[in-house]
């Protein structure tokens, strides 16, 4: 089977007095598919009949890649599955071989790894914010608020790891460099003068009668569906399932922190808007509680040896609450240098096998809000 | 009441467009290549070799151990060994790299030679307009081109070439105590 020549079967479901619909490709050079992704669409005047997405042009190897290379050579790869929120990645990495070859992880590290995924959440929503809200055709305006907010915590990653986007900061039992005081102030800084941005973000879009009218109602998803099809993250909780990793996992020192979990209630475009909105305010609860009990100490293992890293023989899945849902990480170890298995659970990709049942009985024009609702990045999606 | 959703909106909007020329903090873009803004102490981009003193033959810290060639996870480092040996900076005869390659354009900066190298021989550099005419030939580095002093490693990463520097003095005393 080769992806590019799927069609669609169209059988007689229109209404239309000849009978036909109109096959469209939608992508994958298209600005809002997020990147290189392809639906075939058939619509019935602007009535979306049948949607198939089709994707695989970023495909690159990733999981093979990951069994060829040692346990830290994959660490590099992990910051571009998802290269939004590379923190995040690392850490679920990290978290796994951790699990597999038992290794702690300080104190410090530990509030560390929890303040870097926080301000990671707070980017990755700030821009998917932006985004959405270019599909629906704000163009610039929005998009160039939610960018100047990112670029700030992508300057604090800069900073303490050296690269904006490919962190590449986490190591197994700790992380690389120590953030010093400078930072932590800088870092508080930035914080506590978030929150004027999602205000002034709310007054810009909450009670926009154009966006009520283009989110509200759009792309409903039923609890039951959401729960079946296996969508984690922000999606899920916007059709009312309280589940969230941190909270059911508790892994890291999440079990430390108070914070609430937003739920949504219509599960349609507007509550899965609003859930990033929420859950960026409880991000920023988090972080403020974790600035203030942050203790002193080292920042990694020093038992962890750098070169020829060989965890014992065994598996292991770790997995952690992503900006966008449960990013999982499962490896068998059979005792080399390199796993034997290395499989990603990506959060992108299973959140978008639910497109077409979102997608049916809609227009065009709302096929690209629901898919930006989604949240997918290519990179990850295709691996 | 309809349409006060919208005027709300374009409130912010001014505010934000009258507010860019008082507040550093809604400013958007900064006008590069004119504008620039400093790069920080940590940021990295392709890796360069360090030597000592005035002579990048000589005194070049690289043992060609091959380790930062083993660990690279794109596999963008070539090492040739030596046959012959020269004095480190302990004075000690040590093997030598007779090709160094780096092929940048294969690089992804992560990092990872530099925390292998138990020679503290290869650093992370800032330089990062390095955009060339030819395809192949032109991010290919040779070993002329990736040595690069310890005067300029203290220049990008005044901090941690001292720790550096700290470092590799304290493993020199020790070895002098022991002999």
């Amino acid at each position: 089977m080769t992806a590019n020549t799927q069609t669609l079967e169209l059988p007689g479901m229109t209404s239309r007095i000849d009978g036909e619909l109109l096959e469209v490709s939608m992508g994958p050079q298209h600005p809002s598919t997020h990147g290189v992704f392809r639906m075939n669409v058939a619509l019935e005047g602007e009535i979306v009949r049948k949607l198939k997405p089709v994707f695989g042009y970023l495909h690159r190897n990733h999981e093979k890649i990951g069994e060829n290379a040692s346990y830290l050579g994959s660490m590099p790869y992990t910051d571009r599955l998802d290269y939004f929120c590379s923190m995040t990645n690392n850490w679920a990495y990290a978290l796994t071989v951790e699990k597999l070859a038992g290794i702690e992880v300080p104190e410090r590290a530990e509030y560390l790894r929890v303040i870097l995924a926080e301000l990671t959440r707070l980017q990755n929503h700030a821009s998917l914010l932006g985004f959405l809200l270019s599909d629906m055709g704000a163009w610039g305006t929005p998009l160039m608020y939610a960018f100047r907010e990112r670029e700030k915590i992508l300057d604090l990653f800069e900073s303490l790891s050296g690269s904006r986007m490919m962190c590449d900061y986490m190591r197994f039992g700790g992380c690389r460099v120590d953030p010093g005081p400078d930072w932590m102030e800088r870092a508080k800084k930035i914080v506590k003068a978030f929150p004027r941005f999602l205000d002034e973000f709310e007054r810009l879009i909450v009670s926009n009668e154009i966006l009520v009218a283009r989110t509200q109602e759009i792309g409903k998803l039923s609890a039951e569906l959401a729960i079946d099809a296996g969508i984690t993250g922000p999606m899920l909780r916007a059709s009312g399932v309280n589940y969230d990793i941190r909270k059911v996992d508790g892994y890291g020192f999440y079990p430390r922190f108070k914070f609430r979990v937003p739920l949504g209630d219509h599960g349609d475009c507007y509550d899965r808007m609003m859930m990033r909105v929420l859950e960026m305010r409880e991000s920023i609860e988090i972080l403020h509680q974790a600035f203030e009990q942050i203790p002193a100490g080292p920042v990694v293992n020093p038992k962890v040896k750098i070169r020829a890293f060989k965890p014992p023989a065994g598996e292991a899945y770790g997995r952690i609450e992503g900006p966008k849902g449960e990013l999982g990480f499962y490896l068998i170890s059979d005792g080399s240098a390199n796993p034997y298995r290395y499989r990603v659970r990506p959060p992108s990709f299973i959140n978008l096998t639910i497109l077409e049942d979102m997608c049916l009985g809609h227009t065009v024009a709302d096929v690209m809000v629901i898919l930006g609702s989604v949240d997918i990045v290519m990179g990850e999606v295709d691996r | 009441m309809i349409g006060l959703g919208i005027l709300n909106g374009m409130a912010v909007t001014l505010r934000n467009f009258i507010g860019s020329y008082f507040e550093n903090d809604r400013l958007i873009t900064v006008q590069y290549p004119e504008e620039r803004d400093p790069l920080p102490e940590n940021y990295r981009n392709f890796p360069f070799l360090v030597f000592d003193t005035d002579d990048a033959e000589a005194g070049l810290r690289c043992v060609a151990c091959k380790i930062c060639e083993k660990e690279c996870p794109p596999q963008c480092i070539l090492i040739v060994k030596s046959e012959d040996k020269k004095p480190d900076y302990l004075s000690k005869p040590q093997f030598y790299p007779r090709v160094f390659d780096i092929d940048i354009s294969v690089c992804m900066s992560c990092q990872i030679c530099v925390e292998v190298c138990p020679f503290e021989a290869i650093k992370m550099d800032k330089v990062f307009e390095l955009s060339r005419r030819e395809r192949f030939g032109g991010l290919l580095m040779h070993k002329d081109r990736l040595a690069k002093s310890n005067t300029y490693y203290h220049q990008i990463h005044p901090l941690e070439a001292a720790e550096v520097d700290s470092r590799l003095a304290e493993a020199a005393e020790a070895k002098k105590k022991k002999t």
